[in-house]
């Protein structure tokens, strides 16, 4: 990318925000500059006060000191519909869409193609198809949003708001659900837009897609700026550093015992598994102590190979073994009744219950599965709350905040909390590292290790191959709602993961992501 | 179409019903029976027809019952005591009970109150203020009432389509219109998908707030105006209780009612189904009319049951591949 020589127009001009909510204080006195036609990376770590700068330059909610310029006139929209009207388009962290409305009414929400006061159906359609075209989206636009994975739902808010960003695009972590390829065709569009001089802020924990689209990056650290750099002549462990303010500690060392055969017990077992419509059947064999990736592009059946695992959904073929004794797993319960968790990739509507604290959330599973009728005292609560909210870094370190006003970074890990805290035999993980901050994710790929060699039987979904290299034993590949292909030992790399993908012919192009 | 499902069932059982009811009283399947239906629940299909906005959007309007309350008592004694002109005080009427229902909704968007309790607050003041007003039945005179109670289209088979019910169908098609077909709609079922996120979708949620009260206690004022042309007086105690029917009747049209889903003709087939019941108690003779409650409540809850089923079963997660692979 060529980076503008060097006085581009400011776009928009932040100077000294401060927002606080209560004694903590999001976001201090912080600056941030944003040229016209750039790309600009924004991050930090979780908590660091991306969303929030985000949303107080947007008009969310009320900032506490400080102004915005856009375009050299100050600005101070008052709500997300001013900041639009202003040529504003944010796409927030917690994907903002409504999964009852159809996926076209989605897209033009508030801004239907109308004739005589009435919504032209037909061209909002036409123009909803247009739209997700470019995004390599072929779907049915008048089914209801919901009814669509979330990859496609993410892919739908992405859509509205680069459609609606006249003058600035703002995107929080749109990354974080898709697959390489999806992110291939954002990245193209955002390059696009950056060409017709739009300016784009865009904040990601993947450090590669970070050097590989931004021109720039700044950096937030509690709450405050830490300093604004070209991403050209930044070097990773710079970055890194000031991120996190230390250095990171040398973690993903190879998988060191993996290729020593150990014979490790079954835990669980699947024979021709399946369920019509859903995933083909498949056999699958999980040990104490081992880690299984499933690898996959979306939609290949990962997240329904968990669920019928888990018992989330009933599977109408084939026979399941628990320590070799066959049980049916026809519901959640069942699963947590044999030892099973699972955490889903879809925090917010599966798991994080945001009303209640970080202490209530970790403790729940654990509760449902010891019964109503024997209680955790409150004492053996705070215990184990304080234990996760260490063991995990969750920040603040208040377990009696409503879970709902993390940052969405600290929401991952108190759902992971919450099963560990269930000492389970098996737990399923989708997509764990997802909008992790590159810290955390160590200390979670740490963490998986760990538990492992304490006995635990983990079953990985991840769209980070390099990820699932670094930990799993055996790598199960999917295709097409298949399993097609299981890794193990030596054969695992990222190279073979693709190529067992990709087998049927179709090219996809992957950037190692070292 | 959003609630499609529900809304076939609920015409099933209209079908059903209505049939049943032919099978043993065969006089009940003629444009006489069926246009009286329509005439005695005119002021409940158009009040409804507001709630159906109110509960799609997330909210209620426990208020409306009063509203219609006080606007009869306030027409009876505008036109009888006060000499005021019958268009003028239709007028004043709408005015002041839109403004009312804006008044609701700003309270309820800028305290960001439950619109229960704000409602709640709302039916005792308008039934407050009817019995204020006048604590005895006001019969009214005026020959415009008997002009329009004298109206009607003839069906065919004898039927009479009278005036009032002539405005009930107008309301319910308009809203429909404007539900399905406009922008206003569409910002209705956002509103009730999620108001944080439609706020961050550029929906403007307070205005939509306080527009969607009001059209509910404009409908509820134009209803009190049928309700007074259908008794021919005005009367503080009417229409006691009429928010829980006008809400069944939404309900059991199929319209959920945690919002975000529903429809304005499944509210009108759910506003005949009790009008059904009725008509079938009246034929019958020996019953007593509270079974009609009981009929409803039935319904209601196995309404309420087939919802939570069809919501379960939406729950579970359709995954449609992303088209990624390409
Ligand atoms: N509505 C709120 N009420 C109270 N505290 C809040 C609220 N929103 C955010 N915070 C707090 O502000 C801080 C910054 O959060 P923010 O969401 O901006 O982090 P972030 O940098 O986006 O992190 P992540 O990478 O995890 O998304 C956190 O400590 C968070 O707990
Ligand atoms: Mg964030």
């Amino acid at each position: 990318m060529e980076n503008s020589p060097d006085p581009a127009p400011a776009l928009v001009e932040v100077r000294g925000i401060s927002k606080s909510f209560g004694a903590v204080r999001a976001l201090q006195e912080v600056d941030f500059t944003l040229r016209a036609g750039e790309i600009h990376a924004l991050l930090g770590e979780n908590g660091a006060g991306k969303s929030t700068l985000i949303k107080a330059v947007t008009g969310v909610f009320p900032r506490d000191t400080g102004i915005v310029r856009l375009g050299g006139e100050e600005v101070a929209p008052r709500s997300a519909k001013a900041a639009l009207q202003a040529g504003i388009a944010t796409v927030y962290q917690e994907v903002n869409l409504l999964p009852n409305l159809s996926v076209a009414q989605n897209l033009f929400l508030d801004r239907q193609p109308m004739r005589f006061g009435i919504v032209r159906e037909g061209e909002m359609r036409r123009r909803a198809n247009a739209l997700l075209a470019d995004f390599g989206l072929d779907i049915d636009v008048a089914a209801p949003l919901g009814s669509y994975s979330v990859a496609v739902q993410h892919v739908t808010a992405i859509a509205r708001a680069v459609d609606l960003s006249a003058r600035v695009l703002i995107l929080d972590e749109p990354t974080a659900s898709l697959d390489r390829h999806e992110v291939d065709i954002l990245f193209g569009i955002m390059r696009q837009l950056a060409k017709r001089g739009i300016g784009i802020v865009f904040v990601s924990h993947f450090l590669d897609q970070v050097y590989e689209i931004s021109d720039r990056v700044t950096v937030l650290r509690n709450g405050r700026l830490v300093g604004e750099r070209e991403t050209a002549s930044l070097p990773r462990l710079e970055l890194i550093r000031m991120m996190l303010g230390r250095e990171l500690a040398e973690t993903t060392s190879a998988r060191a015992s993996a290729t020593e055969h150990r014979a490790r017990e079954i835990c669980a077992s699947f024979e021709n598994y399946g369920k019509a419509g859903y995933v083909a059947p498949f056999n699958l064999e999980l040990r104490h102590g081992e880690v299984v990736g499933l690898a996959g592009l979306l939609g290949s059946g990962r997240t329904e190979t968990a669920r019928l695992v888990f018992g989330a959904e009933r599977a109408d073929r084939g026979q399941a073994k628990v320590e070799g004794a066959p049980v049916r797993l026809q519901s959640p319960r069942d699963g947590v009744r044999h030892g099973f968790g699972y955490c889903p990739e879809e925090r917010k509507t599966d798991g994080i219950v945001a009303e209640l604290s970080v202490r209530e959330n970790i403790v729940l599973a654990l509760q449902a599965k010891r019964g109503l009728h024997r209680p955790l005292s409150r004492r053996e609560q705070d215990e184990i709350a304080r234990r996760y909210v260490k063991m995990l870094d969750i920040r603040p370190a208040d377990a009696e905040r409503p879970v709902g006003l993390l940052s969405g970074g600290n929401q991952q890990k108190v759902l992971l909390a919450r099963w560990l805290a269930t000492s389970p035999r098996l737990l399923v993980l989708d997509e764990p590292t997802r909008g992790i901050d590159v810290g955390a994710h160590a200390e979670i790929i740490r963490l998986i290790r760990e538990l492992c060699d304490d006995g635990l039987a983990l079953l990985v979904i991840s769209s980070e191959l390099d990820e699932i290299v670094t930990y799993s034993d055996r790598v199960v590949v999917l295709r097409d709602r298949a399993h097609v292909e299981e890794l193990a030992g030596e054969a695992i790399d990222v190279g073979n993961i693709l190529a067992a993908i990709a087998a049927d012919g179709a090219a996809i192009a992957h950037e190692g992501r070292a | 179409m959003k609630g499609l499902p529900p809304v076939l069932i609920t015409a099933i059982v209209l079908v059903a019903g209505f049939a049943l009811c032919a099978m043993q009283f065969p006089n009940i399947a003629s444009t006489r029976v069926v246009g009286n239906l329509l005439t005695d629940n005119a002021f409940l299909g158009i009040v409804a027809t507001g709630m159906t906005f109110v509960i799609i959007s997330g909210g209620i309007d426990l208020s409306v019952g009063s509203v219609i309350g006080f606007t009869t008592v306030f027409v009876a004694l505008a036109i009888e005591r006060w000499g005021v002109p019958p268009l003028v005080a239709f007028t004043a009427i709408l005015l002041l009970s839109a403004g009312f229902g804006a008044a609701m909704g700003a309270v309820i968007h800028v305290f960001d109150l439950p619109p229960f309790i704000v409602t709640l607050a709302g039916m005792f003041l308008a039934r407050g203020a009817s019995f204020l007003l006048s604590t005895e039945s006001v019969p009214i005179t005026a020959p415009v009432y008997s002009t329009v109670s004298d109206f009607a289209l003839r069906m065919p088979g004898g039927g009479r389509l009278t005036a009032i019910a002539i405005i009930m169908l107008v309301i319910v098609i308009g809203g429909a219109l404007l539900l399905h077909l406009t922008r206003f709609g569409a910002n209705v079922y956002a509103l009730g998908g999620s108001r944080a996120t439609a706020s961050l979708m550029g929906v403007a949620v307070g205005k939509m707030t306080v527009k969607i009260y009001m059209l509910s206690s404009l409908l509820a004022g134009i209803a009190g105006i049928v309700f007074s042309f259908y008794t021919s007086a005005g009367y503080s105690l009417s229409a006691v209780g009429v928010e829980l029917d006008t809400i069944a009747a939404v309900v059991i049209g199929g319209t959920l009612l945690t919002g975000g889903q529903g429809s304005v003709i499944g509210t009108f087939l759910g506003v005949l189904i009790q009008g059904l019941i009725q008509t079938y108690i009246n034929f019958d003779g020996t019953l007593s009319s509270w079974w009609t409650k009981i009929a409803t409540g039935i319904l209601l809850f196995a309404f309420i049951a087939l919802q939570q089923g069809l919501v379960a079963l939406a729950r579970r997660p359709v995954r449609k591949s992303a088209g990624a692979t390409s």
